[in-house]
């Protein structure tokens, strides 16, 4: 499943901690994302999951702690400056431009690769290397039949791989998605699952999700996260017989098959 | 609408305006001349406010630094080179765009709005309590700009015709250049910003150089419908900075709508137009004035840019049954 025979870490977390006042939300939550896998982030309402996705993609600064992209410590880096190193994100609440075609997101994704803000007189839709990027990111991330849509009418499973488009339009090494199924039917939930295995041959995911059935369908490793703190890490298979997380989280054996 | 009715629809209205100085009257020509100004003044803050999404409660500030400049720069017993004057007003209305946006645009929605108004409202102290201005009186403008380029003169600003015709291509040049300008990759980040500038950043982009870039030029394109202004007019005071012509400015935004050029030039008209008409019927126009903007903001959100659209579906509504 995972190619572990060559691991590369791409994005690592190490004992990162943050509080709100006298609220711990996360404590010592270390995390370690190589190139092909999936790794989700687990764990009920109120677990610190997002806390934790947010202080990795610079949304959020830890209190403690340290972050690692490629070697490098990213701890200090503004959310636009990890987006530049490598780091894409989407989020939980849908969140595009919903009045520009699926086109026009993508394709100002892909022009936050060549900033130049003072040429105010070429014209955008003239640069063509970023619709050319658009166009294959959209393809990819299987919405080819929509790019000229307003994306404001898209399902919301479309939107969904929309944001995914945007995140890989931003030459995105790691790719931090908030539950990327979410809300979504079955059959958008199993291609949405289709284009996160695609995607990870070649990139780093880390996911927060809630789905159960989808979680083991594409997890390579997962991080159950219970009031701010790290319960388990390990692959699938692990932590569906832990007996600590069943007791945490999963409750009965039934609430695998819901 | 479509693309080429609304494009014939601009240039009527085009011609309609070309056609006052034909009227040979003055009171007519400066006063359209004067609504122009305001329209140029419009289109620069509609950059901010419509495109942007960047509420300056302030913008007067720039127009009333390049009008002042204009009078101060000029020699007080002969006419300064327009050559020399109107670049260098331009220049430091951007430049003070350029330092207050450093301050303003760290803060976001009604703390933008209230520090953009505390620091016009600073620029409007130091013009009337400083020997710089002249007090509340304001200075005059004895010798308007000479275009003279070497000796050669191609258009005279005393002459009232040439006055007009010089705010009115200036007027096309600003609404051509803006227009370009949200079509560039610049723009394209600015209309981004305005939807969701956290999403922007999220997918690298260093909102605060671009909203930056939006205030500097919207500041520079603000003085120089201040420089044509006090050209104009002949004098400045310091009412041009006062509160009141920031929020006029903003309400020709919202009457003409936001985030549309054209439908902010046609605000700038029915702003003016309105204080014209209701100030001869009654001295307390100004209730008029916010009865009208009211009706607009509920019953016209999209201001008069909004009714082609709405005559539109109308039609297409009763063709329907």
């Amino acid at each position: 499943m995972s190619q572990t025979n060559n691991k590369e870490v791409l994005l690592q977390a190490d004992k990162l901690t943050r509080r709100f006042g006298g609220l711990v939300a996360n404590q010592d939550i270390s995390v370690t994302l190589e190139r092909g896998m999936i790794h989700v982030l687990l764990g009920p309402n109120g677990a610190g999951k997002s806390t934790c996705i947010n202080m990795l993609s610079g949304d959020l600064p830890p209190s403690e702690g340290k972050i690692h992209f490629m070697g490098e410590d990213i701890t200090r880096l503004t959310a636009a400056q990890r987006s530049q190193v490598g780091i894409g994100r989407s989020y939980q609440r849908t969140n595009i431009f919903p009045q520009f075609s699926v086109l026009e997101n993508v394709r100002l994704a892909a022009q936050s690769r060549r900033q130049d803000p003072w040429r105010i007189f070429s014209k955008a839709m003239e640069a063509k290397w970023a619709l050319e990027k658009a166009r294959a990111c959209i393809d990819e991330a299987g919405l080819g039949k929509r790019v000229d849509w307003v994306s404001g009418v898209l399902s919301h499973g479309e939107q969904r791989q929309l944001e995914v488009a945007m995140v890989l339009a931003t030459d995105a090494q790691v790719l931090l998605l908030d539950e990327p199924l979410a809300g979504m039917g079955s059959e958008e939930s199993a291609s949405m699952v289709e284009v996160l295995k695609r995607l990870r041959q070649t990139r780093g995911i880390l996911l927060v999700e809630h789905d159960m059935d989808a979680v083991f369908a594409v997890a390579d490793m997962i991080t159950v996260m219970v009031n701010g703190q790290l319960l388990e890490c390990g692959p699938p298979a692990q932590i569906k017989a832990s007996v600590a997380v069943q007791q945490a989280y999963l409750g009965t054996e039934e609430s695998f098959h819901v | 609408m479509n693309a080429q009715t609304s494009f014939i629809l601009k240039l009527v209205a085009l011609a309609v305006i070309a056609c006052v100085p034909l009227s040979g009257e003055s009171f007519y020509i400066e006063l359209v001349g004067k609504v122009l100004v305001m329209a140029i003044f419009a289109m620069s803050l509609d950059l901010l406010v419509g495109f942007t999404g960047l509420v300056s409660f302030g913008h007067a500030a720039y127009f009333g630094i390049a009008a002042y400049a204009v009078a101060i720069l000029s020699p007080q017993y002969e006419a300064a080179s327009l050559w020399y004057v109107l670049p260098a007003s331009i220049g430091l209305a951007a430049l003070a765009a350029f330092v207050i946006g450093l301050f303003v645009l760290r803060t976001k929605g009604i703390y933008f709005i209230m520090v953009t108004l505390a620091f016009a409202q600073m620029a409007y102290f130091i013009f009337h309590d400083t020997p710089l201005g002249g007090g509340s009186d304001g200075t005059y403008l004895n010798n308007k700009p000479s275009s003279a380029i070497f000796g050669w003169e191609p258009f005279d600003l005393n002459n009232e015709i040439h006055m007009f015709y010089f705010i009115l291509v200036t007027l096309i040049v600003v609404y051509l250049f803006l227009a370009r300008v949200l079509q560039s990759p610049f723009g394209r980040v600015l209309v981004g910003i305005k939807s969701n500038e956290h999403r922007m950043q999220s997918l690298g982009y260093f909102t605060f150089r671009y909203k930056l870039g939006a205030f500097t030029l919207a500041g520079g394109l603000g003085g120089l419908a201040g420089f044509l202004y006090a050209t104009l007019f002949g004098f400045v005071t310091p009412e041009l900075l006062s509160w009141h012509e920031s929020g006029n400015v903003l309400l020709m935004v919202i009457l003409g709508g936001m985030g549309n050029l054209a439908g902010v030039i046609a605000g700038a008209f029915a702003f003016e137009l309105m204080r014209e008409v209701f100030a001869d019927i009654t001295k307390y126009w100004q209730l008029l004035m916010g009865g009208v903007i009211v009706a607009v903001v509920l019953f016209l959100p999209g201001g008069l840019a909004g009714i082609p659209g709405r005559i539109k579906r109308a039609m297409h509504g009763g063709e329907s049954k």
